[in-house]
């Protein structure tokens, strides 16, 4: 295993943790997200904090936020997003498409 | 059985095309196919341990273990991949020479194809392992039959694993002047997007700056969603919106492998006479 990778990523890690971000949760249950609609500033990073309440695995993608990230069953995760410019951008949980939809708002 | 065969088809695809155009650049070394197999089996057993071990992962680094452990993979790939190029390249003459003759084969050390090995095993275990979460839950969750699952799976990773198999028999089609050039700027522009999923997945846990939210955006053009866009998202790194940061691991990583390509291939240049006469 090639360890430089985490090191050079935890030498950076000080110098862009400054900055307080704003949090926005988001819920997977019964594979929807809740809530399905987000608001949030455009112009900054903001943090989505996801709460996978199902049992089963989801896998959080977006093209629109050029995001995504596997959420194990019962676990929570972390998706930094932004800064968004002024915008709508859609998001699925691509193991459960038909039914895991939700949107991003920047304003 | 059409959600698991969609999933594990669109996961093994990238992991299919990569073994099909290595597979191709390497023909006519000695013990390639069992080095290719070993690759293939380490990737698909490590899959099964990254599954299961998906949530120790991701709560590793304040939440951002997932992103560091798949910017670290990409990244081991980047290195193996771009090492394997560097090494065609220094070799390419011989290559060329020795492919014509059939029974041939030349002998390259095990070196060069323990890095074919880790590079296709982490592309492999990269892909296999969200296979595995998935469909390890699609069997949790009462409503699908076991059966149906599972048969879903394998629709999907034959499928997956046929468009390999048309790849490589496609490329070998090529003709033998152009063709490690061919497989060797496939695989150059191929590890420099990986070098870009790799900047992505550290953007994504906030440990470098993204630069420019996008730098550009080509999703009315081109959406990387579509079918042609996928394709060449796997096969190129296209993008279409991109961040400044993705362009620059891109840019980076192709400028330093294609510059020590051909520093080897002119150091290698004494025999191109061979080339032509062939």
């Amino acid at each position: 295993m090639n360890i430089r990778p985490f090191l050079l990523t935890l030498a950076l890690l000080p110098a862009f943790a400054f900055a307080a971000d704003l949090e926005f949760k988001l819920v997977i249950k019964d594979h929807r997200f809740v809530p399905s609609e987000i608001k949030v500033p455009a112009g900054q990073k903001v943090k989505l904090l996801v709460d996978n309440q199902d049992p089963t695995p989801e896998e959080f993608e977006s093209h629109e936020l050029n995001r995504e990230k596997v959420i194990a069953g019962k676990s929570k995760a972390t998706i930094f997003i932004g800064p968004l410019k002024v915008g709508s951008y859609p998001f699925i949980g691509e193991f459960n498409e038909a039914t895991a939809k939700g949107v991003v708002i920047a304003e | 059985m059409f959600g698991s065969a969609l999933i594990v088809f669109r996961e093994s695809l990238e992991a299919a095309l990569l073994i099909g155009i290595i597979a191709a650049s390497t023909r006519g070394l000695a013990f390639r196919n069992q080095w290719l197999a070993i690759g293939i089996a380490a990737g698909v057993a490590g899959s099964f341990v990254v599954a299961w071990l998906t949530e120790s992962i991701a709560e590793m680094a304040g939440g951002s273990g997932q992103e560091l452990f798949k910017a670290s993979v990409l990244g081991l790939a980047v290195v193996m991949i771009g090492w394997h190029n560097i090494w065609m390249a220094s070799h390419s003459k011989e290559m060329a020479g020795k492919a014509k003759s059939i029974g041939t084969e030349i002998r390259s050390g095990s070196q060069e194809l323990s890095a074919i090995a880790i590079a296709i095993a982490l592309t492999v275990l990269r892909e296999g392992s969200e296979a595995a979460l998935f469909v390890q839950g699609m069997l949790a969750s009462t409503t699908n039959s076991t059966g149906a699952v599972l048969l879903g799976a394998l629709m999907g990773l034959v499928a997956g694993s046929a468009l390999g198999l048309v790849t490589y028999f496609g490329l070998l089609r090529i003709p033998l002047k152009r063709f490690f050039s061919v497989t060797s700027g496939l695989l150059l522009l191929l590890s420099a997007g990986l070098a870009s999923q790799m900047s992505k997945f550290l953007i994504q846990a906030d440990l470098i700056p993204s630069l420019a939210t996008p730098l550009w955006d080509t999703s009315w053009l081109l959406p990387v969603s579509s079918r042609l866009g996928n394709a060449l998202y796997i096969l190129l790194g296209y993008e279409d919106k991109p961040a400044g940061m993705q362009v620059i691991f891109y840019l980076t990583t192709l400028f330093l492998i294609a510059t020590a390509s051909s520093w080897m291939q002119q150091r290698s240049q004494p025999s191109s006479h061979i080339l032509k006469s062939a």
